[in-house]
Parts: structure tokens; C-alpha cells; sequence
């Protein structure tokens, strides 16, 4: 998965979640990045066709980029699955963020033949646990106490 | 969230190589499957996933290699094949068109695998515990013998046509 759609799955999960566009600050603050960067990554998705940036008021993601948003989510629910289900690892959340940049759609196609994913997904994608909601773990909070 | 496209340390670096043996794992189950269960005797077909499932073991031992440098754990391989042999009857190809079209995705797939994965290494300065260059050494040798494997499907493919 590519940057750019690292910034689609953050945008899509954003405006999911406030029903409205999303900050180019909470994209920042999501991605860990400078709102500088973030400005400059969404001007090329604009360029792209695949966002629309209204200001002041923040970025909405056009038809395409809903597609690929969706796309590079389902990508990271099947890391996230197979981390758990297939390597039985306990920082899944941390390492499914590590490899998202390095695996690609294609990769991940072929790991999702050996996981058990649900046909919901990318929707049973649950913003508050990240993670796949049809996933049996642990909340945010109580795992990072562990 | 990481932004970077590179690799940046043991863990991951052996996260990676793990994946990479499961791909290999699957691609030599399912060639296996595949070969087992052709819907008429083809010579050139059986030898064709033959050779693959055997490239796809040799691969896998030399990940493993690479992993045990690391000190790292492998992945059980046992529960791997257990969960190839549990998906297969759903994803299974329907005729030999479908067999060299999913060994072409396999093929492909591992391609693309090791070509991100070395380009991932190459754009990290990270120190890891396995020497570098022969890390990089057996990647391009493995991405390499994808590359030939899915010229040889292809061939086969367009023969066919």
C-alpha cells in the first residue's frame, strides 16, 4: 500500500466518523504527519480526481477515491486478520501499521485466501477498536495497559 | 501511523520474511493441489506445478534461513498447510485455464513481494542482524526466479490460447 492511500483510508475513516469532510489537522494527527505534508498530499489527490478540498471547511473524497479508500482498508483489515489469526501476534495494531506500507493489494489477495474474512469487510471496520470489529480482541485502552 | 516504504528493523524485516513463507506455502500447496486434482492427465501441466511446488519449498528454506540469522521464530508450518488444505475446496480453479491463471497470480504475487521487499530494505539505512548484502543477495535471487517463473506460465498460456 502506497502512501496515498494510507492518506484515502484516513480521509475515509475521518469523514465516516464526523459525517462530514474531514480536517486536513485530524488527517495530520491520524497519520502522525505535519499538516504541511498532509496539505500536500491531498492537493495531489485533488490532482489525482480522487478528493475534493473545500476550504475551511476540510477534505471529501470524490467516487474513485472512496473506491480506493475502501480498497487500502480492506488491505489493512487482511494484515491485521492474518497478524492475528495466522501468526497469532499480540501487538497487531503496531505491526499492521509497520507492513501497511510494504504490502501490497496483490499481497494481501493472496494472504486472504488462508483467512477467514467476513464478506461485511471493509465495513465491520471498527474506527475506535482499529481493527476489523468482527476481530476477538481487545480494546485500545485495555491493550495497551497489558 | 508509518509513512515510510522501508524497513526499518529486525522485527520487521522478520514479519516480512514470515510473510514471504507463507506465500511460498501456498503456492506450493495449492500447485500440489492443483497437480492432484487436474481434471484429465497433462504432462506439461504436471510438470509445470511440480517444478513449481519444488521452487516453492527451496524458497522457503531459504527464508527460514534468513530468519533463523535474525533470531527470530518461524512461522508453524503445519497450521499453515492445515489452512491452504481448509480454503482450497472454495477457491479451487475450475478447469486447466483456471490451474495456470492462479499459478500465474501466485507466481506474480511472489514477484511483487520480494521486488517491494527489496526496494523497502534499499530505502533504509537500518542495521540489522543479518548481514546486509546477503540479505539483498538471496531476495533478488528469489524475485528473480518468480520473475522466470511467470514468464514460463505466460509462455505456456499464450501456447494454449
Amino acid at each position: 500500500m502506497n502512501t496515498a492511500d494510507q492518506y484515502l483510508k484516513a480521509i475515509y475513516l475521518i469523514q465516516q466518523d464526523d459525517n462530514s469532510p474531514a480536517a486536513t489537522g485530524r488527517v495530520a494527527e491520524m497519520l502522525d504527519v505535519s499538516p504541511a505534508s498532509a496539505n500536500e498530499m491531498i492537493g495531489k489527490l485533488e490532482a489525482r480526481g480522487l478528493a475534493e478540498h473545500e476550504k475551511y471547511k476540510g477534505v471529501s473524497l470524490t467516487d474513485d477515491g472512496i473506491v480506493k479508500a475502501r480498497d487500502a482498508l480492506q488491505t489493512y483489515c487482511i494484515i491485521e486478520r492474518f497478524l492475528v489469526n495466522v501468526l497469532d501476534v499480540e501487538d497487531f495494531r503496531g505491526e499492521a501499521r509497520e507492513l501497511e506500507p510494504v504490502i501490497d493489494g496483490t499481497v494481501a489477495e493472496r494472504l486472504d485466501t488462508i483467512i477467514d474474512r467476513k464478506s461485511e469487510c471493509p465495513d465491520c471496520f471498527d474506527p475506535e477498536l482499529d481493527a476489523c470489529g468482527c476481530l476477538d480482541v481487545e480494546p485500545l485502552e485495555e491493550a495497551a495497559a497489558d | 501511523m508509518s509513512l515510510s516504504q522501508r524497513v526499518d528493523s529486525d522485527q520487521q524485516l522478520a514479519r516480512l520474511l514470515q510473510i514471504g513463507i507463507v506465500l511460498e506455502e501456498v503456492t506450493e500447496a495449492r500447485a500440489n493441489n492443483h497437480r492432484e486434482s487436474l481434471p484429465e492427465p497433462d504432462a506439461e501441466l504436471e510438470s509445470l506445478l511440480a517444478d513449481a511446488a519444488e521452487e516453492s519449498a527451496a524458497h522457503r528454506d531459504r527464508l527460514d534461513g534468513l530468519i533463523d540469522s535474525l533470531a527470530a521464530d518461524s512461522i508453524p508450518f503445519d497450521e499453515i498447510d492445515a489452512l491452504v488444505e481448509a480454503s482450497y475446496g472454495q477457491t479451487k480453479p475450475e478447469d486447466f485455464d483456471g490451474v495456470l491463471y492462479d499459478q500465474l497470480c501466485n507466481e506474480e504475487t511472489a514477484y511483487k513481494f520480494y521486488d517491494d521487499m527489496i526496494d523497502a530494505i534499499e530505502a533504509s539505512d537500518a542495521a540489522f542482524s543479518v548481514d546486509r548484502a546477503h540479505l539483498l543477495s538471496v531476495l533478488r535471487t528469489l524475485r528473480d526466479a518468480e520473475r522466470d517463473a511467470v514468464e514460463t506460465v505466460t509462455t505456456i498460456m499464450e501456447q494454449r490460447e
